[in-house]
């Protein structure tokens, strides 16, 4: 299957036209009218433009220009080495590996978990557990006024869907493996994941995307996720993809009474990158911790969208975001708060902290606090900053060299960020790899 | 040990130390005293390493080797070592991370092996036993949440474990309390040996009835005005500066 999407609208609405007589064929009813209702609003949206108040920092172009296919897995292009290599070391997980957005059986480790648990491609659930998928998808993210996930709902092919059912603790992180191989054409991928995790569960889900194509992709995805009463979630959003790669994710959550929610994000691929989060603290009692770290460098792009949502009396919500920018890269840190008219006793917190490594790279930061009760506890506070000459100096007169000195700043930076995540291997992983990003800053 | 010759030194536009002359020797312990703004802490930072000044003529030898053409981890290394007259909280960074670091990056720099992690700990417990630190010390980030004798306490705990041949002391006094005094006195005395040099920076004759100087130096507007033994110190206390800035604009 290659179908070629250009700018036009058109384009789009014709290629859906062709996945919807053969890929699209086999989808239950419900499915095929929320893909028509969903490409109805992508036509008529269109793609967001700087006017656009949530997008008035990204210049989309760059997307909106490009040509992109839908293509195939290709499986043959990769061996064990190569996942092995593209893939968190030294982590006992449930491993699922998706290839250009298509589940590989072949390279993913989904032993059978017990006490009715479900693990498995989008696609699979679709055919072995419809009523469950029917019940949740699409019912969070909604497509309405927002063109990604409406485009992402009209054409999405696979992802990942987990069920737990009631009081189930997963102790094994599920780990989700994204990767982009495609080197002939510019490929597009619209990855949806579905995440449920009923009440008293427990679960801790990463995704992780990858590339080795050398070419041009775009990966739209977007992840729904239920956190029932009294539930424990903790999810990861890593974003490594190469600096060819645009990633537009939604991570919309959706949490119950007393559940707990941890949201981590770091994006250290890329060239434009959004990460949107979108928690609604619908239960009282509720915790969302919403933690992130991006590093951008030469012309990379990194833009964050918080959206915390809290619906509900006496919920706390902490956000801590950090962001090193070098270069002449460019990042964003929006951070809105909402407080429906419901929700006392609301303590929500924002924390965005920046370094700006040189002259030339830039942070827009922006707090938006859209409050509709008198009995909360709202915060937030933004910083932007270099590297602290005061601190670098009193290192390198102990003995430590001007570099080391640097880099031990920096670590202690991102630090801040990596200590919030219960996932050692995770951290182990991070901590490596934002070592190598110090180590390449200078050449 | 050191020889600092006609030493000039401006920050920004503003010229503060103007034709300085320090010779130290082996073993000695020779203390600056002067009023606010007489350039002490200027010498100590400069000596240092620190960029924002800008030497503008002199010379600085240290150990027979030009002391302002190294940078400051070099000079560390060499053996030159300052405590802080406002020492730095590094958020993010332990205490015992830094001091390991810096331990090892000097005994690379002088061709030897890193010290083993084991070896590291039991020297630095013993030292802090000395200083009356609590071990919880070493884990805490750097300087943050000490209190103002805590972290002059640090510094020359920083000072016992690197082990330098020349220990700068800025206005390590200042702030401190009868008590909190008496441990960083202590903390001086025990590295006092014939191979070791102190200069120390302080307003206040106080911490020199502890340590001892060989010699008391006056630093008026840029320049050591006067110098003399430890009873120098003693007059000082008691007439003020004053008399020796008169005798400088006579």
């Amino acid at each position: 299957m290659d179908i070629e999407f250009t700018d036009k609208i058109e384009s789009y609405t014709e290629g859906f036209k062709q996945l919807k007589e053969n890929k699209f064929r086999d989808n239950p009813e419900w499915l095929r009218q929320l893909r028509e209702c969903a490409s109805r609003e992508f036509s008529t949206l269109g793609f967001p433009t700087l006017r656009d108040e949530d997008w008035r920092f990204t210049n989309l172009a760059p997307i909106a220009r490009n040509k992109f296919h839908i293509v195939d897995a290709g499986e043959e292009k990769l061996d064990r080495k190569k996942i092995d290599e593209l893939s968190i070391p030294n982590i006992e997980a449930v491993k699922l590996v998706f290839i250009n957005g298509h589940y590989s059986a072949e390279f993913s480790d989904n032993e059978k978990l017990p006490d009715e648990v479900i693990v498995s491609s989008l696609r699979d659930a679709l055919k072995q557990n419809e009523n469950t998928v029917s019940e949740y998808l699409g019912k969070f993210a909604l497509y309405e006024k927002q063109s990604f996930i409406a485009l992402n709902t009209t054409l999405f092919e696979d992802g990942l869907f987990i069920y737990v059912p009631k009081s189930v603790l997963v102790d094994k992180p599920i780990y989700a493996l994204f990767i982009s191989t495609e080197e002939d054409v510019q490929s597009i991928v619209n990855q949806r994941n579905l995440v449920i995790a009923a009440d008293n569960s427990e679960l801790k889900v990463i995704e992780h995307y990858v590339s080795t194509s050398h070419n041009v992709h775009f990966s739209n995805v977007v992840t729904e996720a239920y956190a029932g009463e009294n539930c424990n979630l903790e999810h990861y959003m890593l974003e490594f993809e190469s600096r060819k790669a645009f990633n537009i994710s939604t991570l919309r959550v959706e949490q119950k009474r007393n559940s707990n929610i941890k949201s981590h994000s770091v994006l250290l691929g890329g060239s434009l990158v959004r990460n949107n989060v979108h928690p609604v603290l619908g239960g009282e009692g509720s915790h969302s911790l919403i933690n992130g770290l991006y590093m951008s460098t030469d012309r990379q792009h990194m833009d964050n969208f918080m959206r915390v949502e809290h619906a509900s009396p006496h919920c706390d919500s902490r956000q801590f975001y950090n962001g090193v920018l070098d270069k002449k890269s460019k990042g964003v840190f929006h951070g809105r708060i909402v407080v429906h008219e419901n929700a006392a006793k609301t303590d929500a917190k924002q924390t965005n902290k920046n370094l700006l490594l040189t002259d030339t790279a830039q942070i827009d930061t922006k707090p938006q606090l859209e409050i509709y009760n008198e009995d909360v506890k709202c915060t937030h506070g933004a910083t932007i900053g270099q590297m602290d000459d005061d601190a670098v100096f009193y290192l390198r007169s102990r003995g430590i060299p001007k570099r080391d000195a640097e880099t031990i700043m920096l670590r202690a930076f991102t630090g801040q960020s990596i200590a919030n995540m219960g996932l050692e291997p995770v951290r182990s992983y991070l901590e490596a790899k934002v070592d190598e990003w110090f180590i390449g800053r200078k050449n | 040990m050191l020889e600092i010759r006609n030493l000039h030194v401006k920050i920004e536009d503003k010229e503060i130390l103007k034709g300085l002359n320090l010779t130290i020797n082996e073993g000695e312990i020779h203390s600056i005293m002067g009023p606010n703004g007489s350039g002490k802490s200027t010498l100590a930072q400069v000596l240092a390493g620190r960029d924002t000044y800008e030497v503008t003529e002199g010379e600085v030898v240290f150990k027979g080797k030009d002391l302002l053409d190294m940078a400051p981890e070099d000079r560390a290394c060499e053996g030159v070592f300052m405590a802080f007259q406002y020492p730095v909280e590094i958020p993010g960074v332990a205490n015992n991370y830094l001091l390991r670091e810096a331990l090892n990056a000097k005994r690379e720099y002088n061709g030897l092996e890193p010290l083993k992690h084991i070896d590291f700990t039991k020297l630095a417990k013993e030292k802090m036993k000395n200083l009356d630190m609590d071990e919880s010390m070493l884990r805490r980030a750097v300087n943050q949440g000490f209190s103002g004798g805590e972290k002059k306490r640090n510094e020359i705990f920083q000072m016992q474990i690197l082990d330098p041949s020349l220990a700068i002391l800025d206005e390590t006094d200042s702030g401190l309390d009868i008590d909190a005094l008496k441990v960083v006195a202590k903390g001086v005395i025990d590295m006092k040996s014939p191979e070791r040099s102190f200069l120390i920076i302080t307003h206040y004759q106080r911490l020199l009835n502890y340590i001892v100087p060989d010699f008391v130096h006056v630093l008026v507007d840029g320049k050591i005005a006067k110098s003399g033994g430890k009873e120098l110190a003693l007059e000082l206390e008691e007439k003020g500066y004053g008399w020796v800035e008169e005798a400088v604009n006579a």
